[in-house]
């Protein structure tokens, strides 16, 4: 789509990407991933997920194993790993591809008398125009599933009636309405400020506002009017009403699917089984069952007129929080591993200062600053990384690095000078006098900085859904996507509860690893 | 007998200022010898550059009438027993431990190693039960005994020890002495001991050497330093010393 769930990392993640290809990051093509399975890709709202899942179970009908990647991101993230071979095909809108992909920065905008047939012919052409240039990247588009989402400016209906507003122009003469807008929305080409500029508008309130908690501000009354997509299950949901976009500013948004050329041509004819098959009403209800059942592949399944099926996609609570929980002890633990096989050394090297020393403290501390979703979205585009548990990893380690690096360091810095020059008096080689004596020494301060790294881990791993590698962080981005918290929680207590017990494990390894004459 | 160490014209600067002039110094076998002098004179440098904490900036040490090259120093250092004022125990290690330290990295026979530890709690009057401390449980008289004991485990042809009863109370001082003396008769022990203490450089050196910012001022026993000071500096030190006895 146009838009993604967190229009404010979708805009740091492409900014950052952009700036990667320039360091010619991009030469990377699909033969690492070798693709036994077709891998449908999502971006992280509502729609995407439910469209993944019908692409998905439509493969898997015509007998072409598929797997479902839920959530990777925005467009950016989706078209990068589509065009590296990372994933197969992904649900998108032409708006999208000609306002982002494709970057049609000079796109005229019509005067509101000359619309009709002229404008079809236009849009076909442009069409044509767009599978063109798509082909050259090895990517190629279905014709439309059979509705447009486009943008749309909402309101709630009592405050649109109390207004007499039914049009975009009619804002023009209440400049004190409180406007909240997506991010995204408020920095893209075809958003906010080119609409203000067309409809003459003055807004004196305007303010950002995450998509979902959008919903919740426009129901109680804290913001006015909202962006919103033409098949959102909320406008229907809180009775809201679309303000008629009558000088014809939003582009269309047909949903299509993106695939690679390079796919066999049976996985292409059955995703072209999809084209025409979904219209607005359809996907309204769709989106609205997804959102109540918090289901994807339930609400998928509805599109096959099989609502019975639920059944056996819908996963147990308990089942999913194993789930989710395991595979967040995988990420966090293994990138800990990481950490500590990489962090003692380069610790110890630290330890002895210099140059060198000051690189390491410096390097590992830099990374720490860097924010977690800049650094995932600065290994995305790297070959090997892409959209994997394996970016998670590096990322996670690379931020347990420091506290490991920095607690090694400063622990054998601070063995007192005798006991440094007892050691070599005694005349231990200097491998042993490490391992018999000054490692054990700074075992409390090494361990300190290793249970630092463990909780951070398992408390940034969450953030490894951003890039569909699982874990905690599912349910509380989906739950933050459904505005829901009962789903958030699901994700956000374990977690918490996951820290806690990791610092208490890391309490009484203490009592093991850290010699008893350090302890009394 | 030739001397168990000999300095030649060592000297060693920090930041460009001396700690040690070039200076000639030899230690005799079988005797202890004590440098004395005020802070910063340079009795300590001299005992690191003996184990080779530091290298001289010039000068030549040998030991044994060789001298060390420097893929033979932790060798060297085997050879050579050091104590300092604080013990310089491991505190992850018990004192036993402590003790054994290097005859089991270097794969000594355990029993031999044991009965040793019993024959040295014996001379150095550490009671056997207090084996299994770690030091922080150990008084600091206790301390140096063990200490004093890992030093002599591999009966080292050299003990040097750097102010090794500075940090304790006069009645354990006192004792430990005592025991020092007794210690270093029995074995026959070449001892190079640095202290600041003129009365425990009587006590426990044949000869004294007195050192002066960087430099030996005089060597000698403490009849002849009393009797026929080399310097002013010399009467005034003792001065200096002696006048808390006359009170």
């Amino acid at each position: 789509m146009k838009r993604i769930w967190n229009p404010g990392i979708h805009e740091f993640c492409r900014r950052i990407l952009f700036f990667s290809w320039f360091l010619g990051f991009q030469i990377f093509n699909s033969s690492a991933f070798p693709a036994e399975k077709i891998v449908i890709g999502s971006k992280k709202f509502t729609e995407s997920y439910v469209l993944g899942e019908i692409a998905k179970r439509t493969l898997n009908d015509a007998g072409i194993p598929a797997d479902h990647r839920q959530g990777m991101g925005g467009t950016i993230i989706l078209w990068e790993a589509l065009r590296t071979g990372q994933i197969d095909a992904y649900p998108e809108y032409t708006g999208t591809i000609a306002e982002e992909i494709l970057k049609n920065r000079q796109r005229s905008r019509r005067e509101p008398s000359d619309v009709d047939e002229e404008e079809q012919v236009n849009q076909s052409a442009s069409l044509e125009k767009m599978r063109e240039a798509l082909a050259k990247s090895g990517v190629g588009m279905t014709a439309s599933l059979g509705f447009n989402n486009s943008y749309a400016l909402v309101m709630r209906r009592d405050k649109a009636q109390g207004l007499d507003l039914h049009k975009i122009s009619d804002l023009r003469n209440h400049p004190e309405l409180k406007i909240g807008l997506t991010h995204e929305f408020l920095d893209r080409q075809d958003g906010w400020r080119p609409l203000v500029a067309r409809y003459q508008l003055n807004p004196r309130n305007v303010i950002g506002i995450d998509h979902a908690l959008g919903y919740a501000a426009l129901k109680n009354g804290s913001i006015d009017v909202k962006d919103a997509y033409s098949t959102d299950a909320k406008i229907a949901q809180y009775d809201l009403v679309t303000l008629e976009d009558d000088l014809q500013f939003f582009p269309r948004y047909d949903a299509i699917f993106l695939y690679r050329l390079a796919l066999p041509g049976s996985t292409i004819a059955a995703l072209r089984k999809l084209e025409g098959t979904i219209n607005e009403q359809k996907m309204i209800r769709l989106n609205a069952t997804a959102e109540r059942t918090k289901d994807y592949a339930r609400a998928a399944s509805l599109y096959f007129g099989d609502a019975a099926r639920s059944t056996i996609a819908g996963e147990s609570f308990s089942h999913k929080l194993v789930r989710w929980t395991s595979r967040h002890l995988q990420l966090a633990g293994f990138s800990l591993l990481l950490s500590v096989i990489v962090g003692v050394p380069l610790g110890i090297w630290a330890s002895r200062g210099g140059a060198i020393g000051q690189v390491i403290l410096g390097f590992t501390g830099v990374v720490q600053t860097i924010p977690s979703l800049a650094l995932l979205a600065l290994l995305v585009p790297l070959p090997f990384f892409g959209i994997s548990a394996r970016t998670a990893i590096a990322a996670l380690f690379l931020y347990g690095l420091l506290p490991i690096v920095r607690n090694t360091a400063t622990g054998l810095q601070d063995i007192p000078r005798s006991l440094r020059e007892s050691a070599i008096a005694l005349g231990l080689e200097p491998g042993a006098r490490l391992r018999k004596i000054f490692l054990p020494i700074a075992s409390r301060s090494i361990l300190g900085g290793i249970k630092t790294s463990a909780v951070i881990n398992v408390g940034t791993a969450t953030l490894a859904a951003l890039i569909g590698a699982g874990g905690l962080g599912e349910p509380i981005l989906s739950g933050l996507n459904l505005n829901d918290h009962v789903t958030i929680l699901q994700g956000a207590i374990p977690a918490a509860v996951l820290a806690l017990l990791v610092q208490g494990l890391f309490d009484l390894l203490d009592r093991v690893l850290i010699p008893k004459g350090l302890r009394l | 007998m030739s001397a168990l160490v000999q300095l030649t014209e060592v000297s060693k600067k920090y930041a460009g200022a001396f700690a040690l002039h070039p200076t000639s110094l030899s230690i005799e076998r079988g005797k202890t010898t004590v440098l004395i002098g005020p802070s910063g004179c340079g009795k300590s440098t001299s005992l690191r550059l003996i184990i080779r904490l530091i290298e001289p900036d010039s000068g030549t040490i040998e030991f044994d009438g060789a001298k060390i090259s420097p893929d033979k120093i932790d060798i060297l250092r085997r050879r050579i027993g050091y104590v300092i004022q604080e013990g310089g125990l491991f505190p992850h290690l018990t004192a036993r431990a402590n003790v054994l330290l290097m005859a089991r990295h270097l794969g000594k026979p355990e029993s031999e190693s044991r009965q040793r530890l019993v024959d040295l709690c014996v001379l150095t009057r550490f009671s056997e039960n207090l084996l299994g401390r770690y030091p922080v449980e150990l008084s600091g008289g206790q301390r140096q005994r063990v200490s004093l004991m890992r030093a002599l485990m591999l009966s080292p042809e050299l003990l040097l020890l750097d102010e090794p009863l500075g940090a304790l109370d006069p009645l354990v001082r006192a004792a430990l002495q005592k025991d020092l003396k007794e210690i270093f008769a029995r074995l026959q022990q070449t001892a190079l001991l640095v202290t600041h203490d003129l009365a425990e450089a009587a006590y426990l050196g044949h000869e004294i050497v007195l050192m002066n910012e960087g430099r030996i001022v005089q060597r000698g026993s403490i009849v002849d330093l009393r009797e026929t000071p080399a310097t002013s500096f010399v009467t005034e030190f003792i001065n200096a010393q002696r006048s808390l006895a006359v009170i």
